[in-house]
């Protein structure tokens, strides 16, 4: 395995407004191996995809393909290039042909005008290599998802001379179709093109991959073969221990069980989440553990009724409660951060103290507005109690630093008194010591009584604040840790336990 | 066939029909003579139409044809009127400023990311403006060479004649056709309708594609106002106003989605022969006011909306079913 390096990055640099998505990360493929590259949420993965092909300029750092430094200025200059790609969240075209998506911007053309009939040709050859026998003039938007997802594969593959860089590409497909996919980029390596993978499925990574890099929170964690990478070594680097020392309580001790509790039963989503039973008292703080893409998020939507449970109940002290949309969640005293405060959780235009007072004026209904100086005098309360730092709460949120803004969004649900909150990885993306901030936060909550379910990909954290940890694999509740069983080692193991087999 | 079509063979079914109960009460409608009418009545709608659809098929929305239509009008008639030029090198200038006209509003609904909505209500006040600006009154254009071309036309069997505006607007439906289903640009116009970032990551020139459908929908537009002033031999800053959104209607009567992405060109000239055909039906009629053909295109145009959207709905569900486990 000392083919030479074909796709070089070196020291590259990317912030967004206020936060640093990479940070001097340094990534190599080489002809003729498939390379895994895995991180959390956040990671930078897909930043680091961006910038390889052109679709985000880095601030800073080199980029050498074959030796000779490039600069991408596009995605179609980086096709030029022989730099194929499938995007993540980005699918094809679903309103053209299947042969339309496979050759736009390149169809075979005669008298100047396409040549539809070459094209499709053309097309059924280069789907017949994945074993795809479709009508390739039909609309893409006819085939299933597996389908459309191998024809954006067979596309980018099409077209990469050098590299070709899959992000997810498989977490569509079932395990047949995941089989074809890899036969087929086992074939392409050994023709000598290197291959960038992206997954969290770990039984994929070690099915297929020859290196693996790992990156957490915008930093290289290594690059490792991965023939000599121990699973739980592997789960470690991506779930990280950088926080040892962040906050000084340790584990907290299980509290006795109050009779103030919340009871999900049998709650369950088709094809997403295995059912589950979890009591949750007062005073307690249940952290949920488990890789990307493991059911922790969708585990907090159900419990908000964001997503509708197939089945289960709800009670709460005893007593069965409906929980069919977020509004019922609020009436009924929840509260959820979501994990990407930036999408679904602040309105940055709007200042801190509107921000603030969203959630219960929310609750109070449009026709008895919340004066102006009651929302200040709130914002004021808020501000200080949670020692969140602005210059003035009339200023926009956007301007604050990110754990400010985390802040802001617990004070609007804290303002709301409520009497469970759930918290979706709520130190993502902000500074180590507005980490142990919200850490602390997070412990005096659970000492006022709040019933909390925190969800992060820190272990470090969630073992200083749990009182009880939930682990999460592929969907399902596999188990949990009590009391002095909690600790990173045991999270670790449960989370890399061997799954058997591909997905 | 696809569904996603179906739209556009609703509309092909609603105009056959509609034209046999118009030949059942007024058999003398089933004439070459009533039919190149139609097409000359119509011609003006029927270009500009042309040029929305690609604009439409894009994602976008073009406000400002009617008053790029009624400046041509005006301008046309200026040069030729005033200016004692030949009507050709009139016909070039008007079609030159409208389409750097569009190609200009295209690049800033591009590189300034604002809703084409916008650039072009913008646009169309300046057209308009513009307009009034060189003259309120109507010039009436009397020119040799303009009476000349009015009066050409092929001799269709069985009476009727397909004038030259009449033809060339078939001419542009042939060329949109052509341009919309066998050429690059054509794909990419559909491809940006489809998903704008989803084009751009497969290396869809946006840019570029963006310009050309503004600059098309406004020469096309230009070519309407020639079309116009040799129908009417006048030039006034009135002239079609309102024009944009009977062009808007018949694009969507065609059965292009108003979103974008779907459609057919050809769809448009059943959907302008509609407008035609109503119009046609109510002058036979005799009693009817002119309004009711607003009153039934509204109506056609909000049935084919919610048939559109009907549609959509019925597709997401089908594929939800077709993806969860069975």
């Amino acid at each position: 395995m000392s083919n030479p390096d074909l796709l070089t990055a070196s020291d590259i640099r990317k912030s967004f407004v206020g936060f640093k998505a990479l940070d001097g990360v340094d990534f190599s493929v080489r002809a003729g191996e498939i390379h895994a590259l895995l991180g959390e949420n956040g990671a930078g993965k897909s930043t680091l995809i961006k910038v390889l092909t052109g679709v985000l300029k880095p601030d800073s750092g080199v980029i050498e393909l074959k030796g000779s430094q490039i600069a991408v200025r596009d995605t179609l200059h980086a096709q030029q290039l022989g730099i194929g790609t499938v995007y993540q969240e980005v699918n094809l075209l679903p309103n053209l042909t299947v042969a339309e998506n496979l050759y736009i911007g390149r169809q075979p053309k005669r008298f100047g005008l396409v040549d539809t009939r070459t094209m499709q040709k053309q097309a059924r050859a280069l789907l017949a290599d994945y074993d795809i026998d479709i009508d390739v003039g039909a609309e893409l938007s006819s085939f299933s998802v597996a389908v459309q997802q191998l024809v954006a594969i067979a596309r980018a593959v099409d077209m990469s001379g050098s590299v070709l860089i899959l992000d997810e590409p498989t977490a569509s497909l079932d395990r047949h179709e995941v089989e074809l996919l890899f036969g087929v980029l086992r074939k392409l390596r050994d023709r000598g093109l290197g291959i960038v993978f992206i997954t969290h499925f770990l039984d994929q990574v070690y099915a297929i991959s020859d290196r693996i890099t790992v990156l957490r929170n915008g930093r290289l964690v290594g690059t490792r073969e991965t023939a000599s990478l121990p699973r739980v070594e592997l789960v470690s680097m991506m779930l990280g221990r950088t926080l040892a020392a962040a906050t000084g309580h340790g584990r907290r001790d299980t509290l006795p069980q109050s009779s103030r509790q919340i009871a999900f039963s049998n709650f369950g989503l088709n094809r997403s989440l295995a059912p589950f039973d979890m009591t949750i008292h007062a005073g307690e703080v249940v952290g949920i553990a488990g890789l990307l893409g493991s059911g922790r998020t969708e585990t907090a939507r159900l419990m908000f009724g964001i997503d509708l449970a197939d089945a289960g109940t709800v009670t709460i002290d005893g007593k069965p409660v409906r929980i069919a949309s977020p509004r019922d969640a609020v009436r009924l005293g929840f509260g959820l951060c979501p994990e990407d405060r930036k999408a679904d959780g602040i309105i940055g235009d709007l200042s801190v103290r509107e921000n603030i007072a969203l959630a219960l004026q929310a609750r109070r209904g449009w026709y008895r507005r919340m004066s102006t100086r009651d929302q200040t005098e709130l914002a004021h309360r808020f501000v200080k109690a949670l020692d969140i730092r602005t210059t003035d709460v009339e200023k926009p949120v956007k301007l604050l630093s990110g754990g400010n803004q985390q802040k802001v969004i617990l004070a609007r649900w804290l303002a709301t008194s409520p009497r469970f909150l759930i918290l979706d990885e709520p130190t993502r993306g902000i500074d180590v010591g507005a980490h142990a901030e919200i850490i602390e936060l997070i412990n005096k909550l659970c000492d006022e009584g709040l019933a909390l379910l925190v969800i992060s990909s820190e272990l470090e954290e969630i073992v200083a604040y749990s009182t009880r940890v939930r682990i999460l694999r592929d969907g399902v509740h596999v188990g949990e840790l009590v009391g002095a069983e909690i600790s990173t080692g045991s999270i670790m193991q449960a989370i890399a336990a061997d799954q058997g087999g591909v997905k | 066939m696809s569904s996603r079509l179906l739209p556009f063979y609703a509309t092909l079914a609603i105009f056959v029909l509609a034209y046999g109960v118009c030949v059942f009460q007024f058999p003398n409608m089933l004439s070459t003579r009533v039919a190149g009418n139609l097409l000359t009545d119509n011609a003006f709608l029927g270009i500009v139409a042309v040029g929305m659809t690609f604009v439409i098929l894009s994602g976008g929305i073009d406000l400002s044809v009617g008053a790029v239509i009624g400046f041509t009008t005006v301008l046309i008639a200026v040069l030729i009127s005033w200016y004692g030029m030949h009507p050709l090198l009139a016909f070039a200038i008007a079609l030159a400023i409208s389409t750097t006209f569009g190609a200009a509003m295209g690049v800033v609904i591009h590189y300034l990311d604002v809703p084409a909505f916008i650039v072009t209500l913008a646009g169309m006040f300046l057209a308009r403006g513009m307009a009034f600006v060189i003259t309120t009154d109507s010039i009436p254009i009397s020119h040799e060479f303009y009476t000349a071309l009015q009066g050409l036309y092929l001799r269709l069997p069985g009476g009727g004649r397909l004038t030259l505006i009449g033809g060339l607007m078939v001419l542009v439906f042939a060329f949109g056709i052509v341009l919309a289903h066998f050429t690059r640009f054509g794909s990419y116009v559909y491809a940006l309708g489809g998903n704008k970032t989803s084009a751009e990551l497969m290396g869809v020139p946006v840019a570029r594609t963006t310009v050309g459908i503004y600059a098309l929908s406004g020469f096309l537009a230009g070519l309407a106002g020639v079309v116009f002033s040799l129908y009417t031999s006048a030039g006034y800053s009135l002239s079609a106003v309102g024009v944009e959104l009977d062009t808007i209607a018949a694009v969507v009567i065609g059965g292009t989605l108003l979103t974008g992405g779907v459609g057919l060109v050809a769809g448009t000239f059943v959907g302008v022969i509609i407008q035609g055909l109503i119009q046609t039906y109510i002058v036979f009629d005799g009693t009817l006011s002119s309004w009711w053909t607003k009153i039934v295109v509204g109506l056609l145009l909000f049935a084919f909306i919610t048939l559109q959207r009907l549609l959509v709905v019925l597709s997401d569900r089908k594929r939800l079913l077709r993806n969860a486990p069975s």
